[in-house]
Order: structure tokens, then C-alpha cells, then sequence
């Protein structure tokens, strides 16, 4: 399985940014090899349809799921319609690498 | 010289509410019938020049901006359209391409660069354009954006556009407030701006912001002080120590207020505004030819 | 009082009509949220980013700029270009003119220009790039009654909402950080894009509105479009008294539609002078009838936010 978590900084251990869109990096893991690599938004500063460039950017890395703290309409539709599933950080999350765990253990709850 | 060119005069305030429409209604409506008066509302978000001057819509039309429809047929989905987008409106779903209309600025790059022919543009209302004759035969058209659509600026452009075509000595553009692109749009073209401002630091904040544009794009401008007194002097110094003139005051009055509500003009608290805005007009007059010659 | 476990509520204020008074309300609003009895941390917005006049009341004692970079626009290199027309035919916003001087090259008026690019994809001598713009800046400033966030937009630039996105965000992130429990948006004049950037996530939106013809037909505006949005909504009329009929009009209208109104604040002159002073007017005047109306207003709003 292929997750995209949004994140402040390129490492696994750095905070979870909640805004999906404008976040500046994302962290692709893949739960089978356990392996993760960063990803630089590139469309941060752009103007307008910062959820859908980001969006695009999971469609194109092959996520099958997106974690993040919430999902702007736009980006909802387009991974919607790509079919990845969409989930959002519990409360207390601090770390992606806390993320990681909860999805493993089955915490997290779809964003619809 | 353009004298055989209507005057295009645009008013605008920064702040909201300090009385451009009270000023733009009561100015055409002094001008005619000496003047062939155009009154466009360039206001489009919130329209009210029609509740002051009362024209008979007689003719309509759709505001609209072209977005792409994609034949799926003959799309390779090569992504090319996505990448020349710069918008983000177009994204590239597994074997298909989405379109978002909202974001959609009708630039019509994509279907230009499409390497299949793959995309026609087709025309999505974002609000309605309306005409029809005002009271004392002034000429009246409008746009009105459709709520929930976010872009105002394309419905001004179209506006415009559509209201080229008509004759007329004078054209009063009513801006909306604030000061960006959308007031550009309406100041563009204009020969001159009658900003309207109240004596408070929310008024010359504002109209500092127009002051700036006004600079930018060469058009010349002078100042009404409306509400005269309700404040303090801030607006005045502004004004004196930057040599930009004031061309008329208007003192605040309950009875200005209350007939303003009531969907009245400054004509119609008294008739000494006629003249008054009569004088007003020919000094515009005068500075946009100095304008012109120099 | 907010329930301090509860996430964080957003109050939304607008009016569709400028200058109904918006601004010096959600000044006042600010003031009494800091000292009501259970006091409310609260982080301010002013999302009316390109007449922002917010901190002009609540006077920051300081503040911390950042740098807004928005869109782009294109630029053309002169001596690549060969003056070969595409640029000029493609261009859907009249923004490529020829240089006066006989050069047979062309340049781009950066104020027309919408940023679109298809005029840089389309130049076979690649002449042309687009050049990201420093459309304005954004502040978080201290101010006796909270932070606030609010933002300059630069004269002239588009106000795509996406400024209005951008300080609503780290107002939240704030929010969150410092365990605020109201997020206060004073919002932008009209129903557009910054409008609908304001009202996005917002639990209420407060409508100030006026009883003049004018201020109830763009209060129709405002109110489909928070229907629209499905936002829930209650009303204050502002100057009460400069148009008896009009008022009646809205109370018509707001039984009509099971609106609320939460208050009449009458026409008073001190609005305007704690304006001048650089003071909400609940702070400088506390007796005068509009603050306490406002306060009125409060009451009931604390209410409804703790409700929804
Ligand atoms: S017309 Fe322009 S803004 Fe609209 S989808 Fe095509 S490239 Fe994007
Ligand atoms: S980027 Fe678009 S709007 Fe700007 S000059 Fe080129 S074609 Fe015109």
C-alpha cells in the first residue's frame, strides 16, 4: 500500500502539516518494503488550485491513500475520483511517523 | 485630442460605503439631458446604481467564460493540457482528464496547445449583463455575478465590452471597492477618477490604495470628501501635502443618510447638487484636457 | 463560555455592502471577547486583504512580516523576440503591445497581463518566461485583545482569495498552537473569491447590515451565498435608524427566512470617534448606546457558538 502524508519538513520524524494543499512536502511510504521518500510540493506558491496540483502530484506517485488534516473540495473530487482513499491525522498526532503507525493499527478514520 | 471620444469618467473609493454610487448616480443624473449619459455598474459582486436609478431592462445577455470540453475520443491524454494550465484547472485522472470550471480563467491555452485537437471551448455562465434606459433617458447596463461563482473581473471586461458599441458623450463607471485587479479593470481606459472618500483613517487608508493605482496606470484623479466632519483631518493633510485636489465636499447630514436608505439621490435632497455637479463636471473636463495636451 | 475541549470555533463577519460598519464591530468584538467575565482566547483575522483596516483599531504593538508571493506574469525578452504576431493573436487579455520604437518586437503591460502563459508555451524563439510577483505582504501582530493576522495586498494585484487562504491557515495553526477557542474572520466587502476564501470553515457568519436600499439588497446577496455554503447565519443591523422603513424591510425578511437578528445598533458618532482615537468602541465608550448594543450582541453570539 502506498500512503502520501502531508508533512512540514522532508523527513519521516518531522510534525505533520495539516493543510493539504499547501503543505510543503509530502512523505511517500510504502507499507510493504517500509520504505519513504520525500516529496517537495512544487505548487506552494502557486496561485489558485494548490489542492488539485496536489492531488495530482499522489495521482501521479501512485498513492492509494492520502493522510492529511483536511481536503478542500477540489482535491476531494480529483482524489475521488483517482479512487484513493482519504483519511485524516487523529488528534494527538505529532510526527508522519506516528501516522504511519496509527494506519497501521487501524486508527485512522476516512475523510468523506 | 479625442474630442469626437465619449468622456469616460470612473468612480471609485477603496473603503466601501463612503458614497461612490450617491456620487455616480447623482452626477449623471445632473449631466443629462445636456449629456448623453452611459452609466455602467461595474460593481458586480454588489450591484446598486439600478436601485437609484431605476432602469427598464431591455436587453440581456450571459456573462460567460469559455472552459475546455474534452472529446475523450481524440484525447491521448498526453497531460499536455494540464502542464500549460496555470490555473490548476485541468488535472489528470488515471485516463482522463478533469476539468474544475471554478478555477478555470478561460485563457484558452489549453485548447491551443492540445497536439490532438482534442478540446473545444465551450461558454459557462458566471453571471448575467443587463441594459435598459433610466430615469431621464440615461442609458443603464449592468453585470451581476452569479452567487457563488468567484470571479468578478471577466464580468467587468465583458461589460465593457458589450456597452462599446454605444454612442454617447459621457460614461460614468461605477468601480467596486477595494483596490485590486477588479477596480483596475474598471479604471482601465477611464480618462479620469473621481475617488470618493470619508474624513476617517478607514477612509484615507483606502484611498491611498487607489492613489497608488491611479499612479501606476497615468490616469489623472481628484477627490470628494463625502460625510465632511464626521471625523477627523487625516484625509485633507493627505490630500493638501500631495497636491491632489479636492473637488467637491459633501457634509454629512441625517437627512442625506435617510434619503440615501431610501433609495434617493443627492438631486433630490436639493437641487443646488445639480449645479453643483454641473461645475464638478466641467473641471474634470478641463483636467483631462491639460491631461491630454501635456 | 467556549468549551475549551471543543475545536475551535470560526465566527465569520461580513456584509455584502461596504461600509455598513463591519470593521469597527469586529473591533469591538475583539475587545469583548478578551474581557468578558470567562475571557475567550480568541486569534483575529482581517480577511479583507486589500483594504485592510482592522489593525488600524486594534493597533499592534508589534508585528512580524512575511512576504506574499502570488501569481505569475509573462515577460518578454526583446532581443530573442522576432516579432512574429502568436503572442499578440493568443492573448485573451490585450496585455502584448509593440514597442513604439520600430523594433518589431513586442512587450507585456504586467497590469493586464492574467498570468496564463499561453503566450510563453506558444513562442518558437522562447522568448518569453513568466516572472513570479511580490504581490504583498502579511503580518502577525500582537495587539492587547489577541493576534491578528491580517494582510496588504499590493494596489492593483488580483485578489484570487488565495492571500485570504494563506492567513486564515497559520491564524489556525495558531489557533491551535496557543489552544485558542474562536477564530473571528472580519471579512471582505461583496461575494467573490476573497469572500468565499473568508467564509470557508466557518461555524456562524454575522451579517452587518444597513437599512438602506442598497445595504438590503446585497444583504440578499451574502445570505444565498452562505446558504450556498451551508453556513448558519444571524444578523445585526447597523445605523438602525436612518431609514425606519428599511429596517422594518429586514425584520420582514429575517422572519421570512427564520433569521435571527441579534441586535439594532443605533446611529451614534461614537463609532466613528473610537475609530479616530485607534479604539474599539466598546474600550473607549463603554456606555455609549452602540456598545451597548454590541455587547447585547455578544451575549447572544457566545450563545450560538457554544451551541453549534
Ligand atoms: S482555458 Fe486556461 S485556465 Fe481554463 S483550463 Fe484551459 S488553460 Fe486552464
Ligand atoms: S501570460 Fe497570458 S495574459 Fe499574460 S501576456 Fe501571455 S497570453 Fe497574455
Amino acid at each position: 500500500m502506498i500512503l502520501i502524508i502531508s508533512s512540514q519538513n522532508a523527513d519521516i520524524n518531522s510534525p505533520v502539516d495539516p493543510r493539504f494543499g499547501r503543505s510543503q512536502f509530502f512523505i511517500k511510504y510504502d507499507t510493504n518494503t517500509n520504505h519513504w521518500e520525500a516529496i517537495k510540493n512544487s505548487s506552494v506558491n502557486q496561485r489558485g488550485g494548490a489542492g488539485i496540483a496536489a492531488a495530482q502530484i499522489a495521482v501521479n506517485h501512485k498513492a492509494e491513500v492520502v493522510i492529511s488534516g483536511d481536503f478542500g473540495p477540489n482535491a476531494f473530487n480529483a482524489l475521488k475520483a483517482a479512487g484513493i482513499t482519504m483519511m485524516t491525522f487523529l488528534q494527538d498526532t505529532s510526527t508522519v511517523q506516528d501516522t504511519i503507525d496509527h494506519y497501521k493499527q487501524g486508527k485512522l478514520n476516512p475523510f468523506e | 485630442m479625442k474630442n469626437s471620444k465619449a468622456l469616460c469618467i470612473a468612480v471609485a473609493s477603496g473603503k466601501g460605503g463612503t458614497g461612490k454610487t450617491t456620487v455616480a448616480t447623482s452626477l449623471a443624473l445632473s449631466l443629462t439631458p445636456q449629456e448623453n449619459v452611459l452609466f455602467l455598474d461595474c460593481d458586480v459582486e454588489a450591484p446598486n446604481g439600478h436601485l437609484f436609478l431605476r432602469p427598464r431592462i431591455e436587453a440581456e445577455k450571459k456573462a460567460v467564460i469559455l472552459i475546455p470540453r474534452i472529446d475523450v475520443e481524440k484525447c491521448l491524454t498526453c497531460g499536455k493540457c494540464v502542464e500549460v494550465c496555470q490555473f490548476h484547472a485541468l488535472a489528470e485522472i488515471g485516463k482522463s482528464i478533469m476539468i474544475f470550471p471554478q478555477l478555470c480563467h478561460g485563457c484558452g491555452s489549453c485548447a491551443w496547445h492540445c497536439p490532438s485537437k482534442a478540446i473545444k471551448e465551450i461558454k459557462n455562465p458566471i453571471g448575467v449583463l443587463e441594459a435598459g434606459l433610466a430615469l431621464k433617458g440615461i442609458r443603464f447596463a449592468h453585470g451581476i455575478l452569479t452567487i457563488s461563482e468567484p470571479m468578478a473581473t471577466p464580468i467587468i471586461r465583458q461589460l465593457k465590452k458589450w456597452q462599446k458599441t454605444e454612442t454617447g458623450s459621457v460614461i460614468i463607471q461605477d468601480a467596486p471597492p477595494g483596490a485590486s485587479c477588479s477596480v483596475v479593470e474598471t479604471l482601465r481606459g477611464a480618462d479620469f477618477a473621481l475617488l470618493v472618500s470619508e474624513p476617517t483613517p478607514f477612509g484615507l487608508h483606502d484611498l491611498k490604495q487607489v492613489l497608488d493605482i491611479l499612479k501606476e496606470m497615468n490616469i489623472p484623479g481628484g477627490v470628494i470628501i463625502n460625510r465632511d466632519g464626521i471625523g477627523d483631518f487625516q484625509v485633507d493633510q493627505f490630500l493638501k501635502q500631495n497636491h491632489i485636489p479636492i473637488m467637491m465636499r459633501i457634509p454629512y447630514s441625517t437627512e442625506i443618510a435617510s434619503a440615501v436608505a431610501a433609495g434617493k439621490t443627492l438631486l433630490d435632497v436639493s437641487s443646488n447638487y445639480g449645479l453643483e455637479f454641473k461645475t464638478l463636471f466641467s473641471q474634470i473636463k478641463k483636467r483631462v484636457m491639460e491631461n491630454e495636451t501635456c | 463560555m467556549l468549551n475549551q475541549a471543543n475545536p475551535i470555533k470560526q465566527l465569520v463577519i461580513l456584509s455584502g455592502k461596504g461600509g455598513t460598519g463591519k470593521t469597527s464591530i469586529s473591533a469591538a468584538i475583539a475587545d469583548l471577547a478578551r474581557d468578558s467575565k470567562n475571557k475567550i482566547n480568541t486569534v483575529l483575522i482581517d480577511a479583507d486583504v486589500d483594504a485592510a483596516n482592522l489593525s488600524l483599531v486594534l493597533q499592534p504593538q508589534q508585528s512580524e512580516t512575511y512576504e506574499f508571493w502570488g501569481g505569475s506574469v509573462a515577460e518578454i525578452e526583446k532581443s530573442k523576440c522576432i516579432g512574429c504576431d502568436l503572442c499578440k493573436l493568443l492573448c485573451r487579455y490585450d496585455a502584448v503591445f509593440p514597442y513604439a520604437d520600430g523594433s518589431n518586437s513586442y512587450f507585456i503591460d504586467p497590469i493586464a497581463c492574467d498570468g496564463c502563459a499561453a503566450c510563453v508555451y506558444s513562442c518558437a524563439s522562447e522568448a518569453i518566461r513568466m516572472v513570479q510577483q511580490k504581490e504583498g505582504n502579511w503580518f502577525h501582530s500582537k495587539t492587547v485583545y489577541g493576534d491578528l493576522f491580517h494582510a496588504e495586498l499590493f494596489p492593483g494585484k488580483e485578489n484570487s482569495g488565495k492571500l485570504v487562504t494563506l492567513i486564515k491557515q497559520h491564524a489556525r495553526l495558531w489557533a491551535q498552537d496557543t489552544q485558542a477557542s474562536l477564530i473571528v474572520v472580519d471579512g471582505p466587502p461583496g461575494i467573490g473569491c476573497p469572500v468565499i476564501s473568508a467564509c470557508a470553515g466557518a461555524d456562524l457568519g454575522l451579517i452587518v447590515t444597513e437599512p438602506s436600499v442598497a445595504g438590503i439588497h446585497d444583504l440578499q446577496r451574502i445570505l444565498s451565498l452562505l446558504q450556498h455554503f451551508k453556513i448558519p447565519v444571524v444578523v445585526c443591523i447597523n445605523k438602525s435608524d436612518i431609514y425606519p422603513k428599511g429596517k422594518e424591510k429586514i425584520r420582514q425578511f429575517s422572519s421570512d427566512y427564520k433569521i435571527d437578528i441579534l441586535g439594532e445598533i443605533p446611529y451614534d458618532k461614537h463609532i466613528i470617534q473610537a475609530m479616530v482615537q485607534g479604539r474599539p468602541v466598546t474600550r473607549e465608550y463603554p456606555n455609549a448606546p452602540s456598545s451597548k448594543v454590541i455587547q447585547e450582541i455578544w451575549n447572544k453570539l457566545v450563545c450560538r457558538l457554544t451551541k453549534c
